[in-house]
């Protein structure tokens, strides 16, 4: 086995458990009912511990070990968990998060400055631990003798030093590759096994007894000077398919009592057991069943097996214990985690990548026999490629949503970051997602978390104003932070939206005149002044913090956008918010598109941006030839002649048609020569020589073998545009 | 493995080698069960037994209650050292009340 690939795979499971332990952490400080995410945090700390164990790094079993020694306090209520410890557990998983990048990053020695932190943390987690000792160290002041015991009302405490620990291992264990002597082994490792019963009263006749199947319990007196979680762990691997109870040294008889009450085998028996591995002596087991007899200790007979425990405990008021609740929990945990547990799997994305590209591959290959078979006369053969068409076109869609990730998880983790942020600026903001399950590309979704982070800080610095001022200002003192999803004719929208100040546009425009961004002769709307917060070195801030303000942060946005082949928009009204709108392209590899042609060469255009298609009247030639733009139905539509663009040789033919194609709200006209219907396109990147090349935005293998280059429609649009607009102004 | 006749006869002797895990049981017990047809008492040699885990000893205890049941006897003689070693670990020489040659403990740790 490659212990790297193990070691990987531990470092993403931990990096996942952290960020559950996290959204745990958050969880509690809105919600009433706090077991469960207790319990969550719990298990994350736990199984981390564990993994880090196998692969002997100490530095963070160590470290996890306080973590986890402290949630079981808490989980056993015996602290409560607040603020400041939600704080504190943060600051824990971040530094988890430092050991493990540590570790990623090959480092032998744990930083100095990571180190200090580390046991800065284990100092402040332990005064939770040293507060609350003095109430869970055992009475060993209690006198041990019998009439003591009988006096406290309920039982006093078993002279045995060690703890009894009873194991029900299950029928599947030995099924499941598991022996149960290893775990007495190990127990052996940490301590000594000094009684031992071994049971097999579930053991069938021998015709039905199945030779795979486990028939075999212990109950253990066992020394150790073991904490409750090292014996626990032991078991760790087998707490699936086994009913463990442990009773930590001079535990009380009462606990004990519950304890029988909890084990199948019939109470007297269970007694016998318990002394004969050492747990409890004759004269104890006695006081246990004459207590719940009411009678002389001493006439405790085999009558009294058939009085019930389980009323007298209770009505003496006796303290069920910790340990059997919590292995009980446990259980119930468990069985609740494995049915909520989606049925998923893990790929190589380098897999999935392969498969993509073959899927793309056997699309081109079935439109180049498709369009063999269109030109044979073969009708049967017509039908088989055509009916191959669809399949592939079938898996194209199903390979293609396997890159497809929700949204919100990525959204889920700004919970964390303005909740920080909110607590560093002194401002109340709350975090509102939705549209949590719009999906989108892998890729995307992973690049698509840096300009997030920083629209999400620019509201919060900028965006929301203090409380006072917010107050004054009639608003709710909380600020909300809005972050939305959804899709829309084939791409993915993203906003990120305040409900802030709003942006200044005379301030902007001063700003931008300052900077010669702009003449004072332009005619800008009002959302074109708001874009210009995107240009570089743009900042009205007044005062620059670490956050933002410097002026450097909008551009890179707006590029890293761009480079995802998408586009940002601003809406605002000042004194209620903004509102940031990222659009992007649903998928990357294969597109459904609409070939055209002009001249000798073919040209893709994205199929759900074509609006309509028309021909170019003789009369409309004419009339644009003096301006860009055509009546189209009442409405002005500026065109591109991709002729021209492209610089093809040779002369229009008789007749052109236009495209009409939209995005963003905004229309143009492609005016080319012919239409030549809708393709699948697999996207073939252009290559570093190309990636400057304006309104081209790849290519794509037509059936026939050649190339046809794939427009990019968003920009020609604006080209479009704008070359309307200069023309007006020239005019005007 | 040999087998006498019963009633007075000297006792069937079976002797078991390799693992008695998991991975042979199955086999293991048809091997355990098959002589108490024939025989009354019955001498398991476990001296080449090399290994032996629950499955194994699952199946030790079963054949013992099979043979109380059929009022038959059955014994485990010459416990290797690993036979030993789990019989120990779970505190059952006394259960089975065999014999247990404490000289395959020589020379172990």
């Amino acid at each position: 086995m490659n212990l790297d690939d193990a070691l990987q795979t531990f470092i993403v499971e931990s990096h996942e458990l952290l960020q559950a332990m996290e959204d745990a952490l958050l969880e509690i400080e809105h919600s009433a009912d706090l077991s469960e995410s207790i319990n969550a945090i719990f298990r994350a700390a736990h199984t981390i511990k564990g993994g880090a164990g196998l692969f002997g790094l100490d530095g963070i079993v160590a470290f996890t070990h306080v973590m986890e020694s402290v949630l079981d306090k808490v989980r056993g209520n015996e602290l409560s968990i607040d603020d400041d410890m939600v704080a504190l557990l943060l600051s824990c998983g971040d530094h988890i998060k430092a050991l493990l990048n540590s570790l990623v990053a090959g480092q032998e020695e744990i930083d100095p400055a990571v180190a200090a932190e580390g046991a800065a943390l284990i100092a402040r987690l332990k005064r939770y631990l040293g507060a609350s000792q003095p109430e869970t160290a055992p009475a060993a002041t209690l006198p041990q003798h019998h009439e003591a015991r009988l006096e406290t009302m309920g039982g006093g405490f078993v002279e045995t030093d060690n703890w009894h620990i009873s194991l029900r291992f299950g029928h599947d264990v030995l099924r499941n590759g598991m022996d149960p002597f290893s775990f007495l082994r190990y127990l052996g490792t940490m301590g000594q096994i000094v009684g031992i019963s071994t049971l097999f009263d579930t053991l069938p006749p021998a015709a039905e007894m199945d030779p795979e199947t486990c028939y075999l319990s212990f109950e253990i007196n066992f020394k150790s000077d073991a904490d409750k979680a090292a014996i626990e762990g032991a078991f760790e691997f087998v707490r699936d398919d086994c009913v463990i109870h442990i009773l930590p040294p001079k535990s009380r008889i009462a606990d004990f009592i519950q304890f029988i009450k909890d084990l199948p085998e019939e109470e007297l028996r269970l007694g016998d057991i318990l002394v004969r591995c050492g747990t409890l002596t004759q004269s104890e087991l006695d006081s246990a069943l004459a207590f719940q007899a009411g009678a002389d200790p001493h006439s405790a007979s085999a009558d009294e097996r058939n009085k019930p425990i389980g009323e007298i405990v209770s009505q003496a008021g006796i303290v069920h214990p910790p340990v059997i609740e919590a292995a009980l929990e446990k259980q119930k945990q468990i069985k609740d985690a494995k049915s909520q547990e989606s049925r998923v799997i893990r790929v190589d994305s380098e897999k999935l990548d392969n498969l993509i590209n073959l899927v793309g591959e056997l699309v081109i290959a079935g439109a180049s026999a498709s369009l063999l078979s269109h030109r044979s006369r073969d009708v049967q053969l017509q039908e088989a490629t055509s009916n191959i068409s669809r399949l592939v076109e079938e898996i194209r869609d199903g390979a293609l949503q396997l890159r497809m990730v929700q949204i919100g998880e990525t959204f889920r983790r700004f919970n964390r970051v303005v909740r920080d942020v909110s607590r560093e600026m002194n401002k109340d903001i709350e975090l509102q997602i939705s549209g949590a399950e719009t999906e989108l590309d892998k890729t995307v979704v992973e690049k698509i978390g840096d300009p997030l982070m920083h629209l999400v800080r620019n509201s919060m610095d900028h965006g929301i104003e203090s409380s006072e001022l917010r107050q004054s200002r009639g608003k709710p003192v909380k600020g909300t932070v809005r972050l939305n999803a959804y899709h829309e004719s084939g791409s993915i929208v993203i906003e990120v939206g305040d409900d802030g100040g709003g942006l200044n546009r005379d301030k902007i425009l001063k700003k931008a005149l300052d900077k010669g961004l702009v003449s004072p002769t332009q005619n800008l709307s009002d959302q074109e002044i708001y874009m210009l917060i995107f240009e570089a070195g743009f900042s009205t801030a007044e005062q620059v913090t670490n956050l933002s303000g410097r002026g450097v942060g909008m551009d890179v946005v707006r590029r890293n956008i761009e480079a995802l082949r998408g586009t940002c928009e601003l809406d605002s009204t000042e004194g209620q918010g903004s509102t940031v709108r990222i659009r992007l392209p649903l998928t990357l590899a294969i597109i459904d598109g609409f070939q055209i042609g002009v001249g000798s060469a073919s040209y893709v255009v994205p199929l759900d941006m074509v609006k309509e298609c028309l021909e170019l009247s003789s009369e409309e030639r004419q009339k644009s030839k003096e301006h860009n733009d055509i009546n189209l139905r009442g409405e002005v539509l500026p065109f591109v002649r991709l002729r021209e663009r492209f610089r093809e040789q040779g002369q229009a033919g008789q007749r052109e048609n236009v495209v009409v194609v939209q995005y963003a709200g905004q229309k143009a006209g492609l005016v080319v020569d012919e239409l030549m219907g809708e393709l699948q396109a697999v996207i073939k990147p252009l290559g570093c020589l190309f990636t400057n090349l304006k309104g081209v935005s790849g290519s794509t293998i037509l059936g026939n073998g050649e190339v046809a280059l794939i427009l990019d429609v968003p920009a020609l649009i604006q080209q479009a545009v704008s070359a309307e607009t200069q023309i007006e102004v020239a005019l005007g | 493995m040999e087998s006498t006749s019963d009633n007075g006869s000297p006792p069937c002797h079976l002797h078991l080698e390799g693992e008695m895990t998991i991975f042979t049981a199955l086999d293991v017990k048809e091997r355990l069960l098959a002589p108490l047809a024939n025989c009354r008492q019955i001498d398991v040699d476990l001296s080449q037994v090399s290994e032996i885990d629950s499955a194994g000893l699952q199946l030790m205890l079963l054949i013992k209650r099979e043979a109380a049941a059929q009022g038959k006897d059955i014994r485990f003689v010459a416990h290797s050292a690993a036979v030993v070693d789990v019989l120990e670990l779970c505190q059952l020489t006394g259960y089975f009340g065999d014999p247990v040659v404490m000289a395959s403990l020589n020379g172990r740790g």
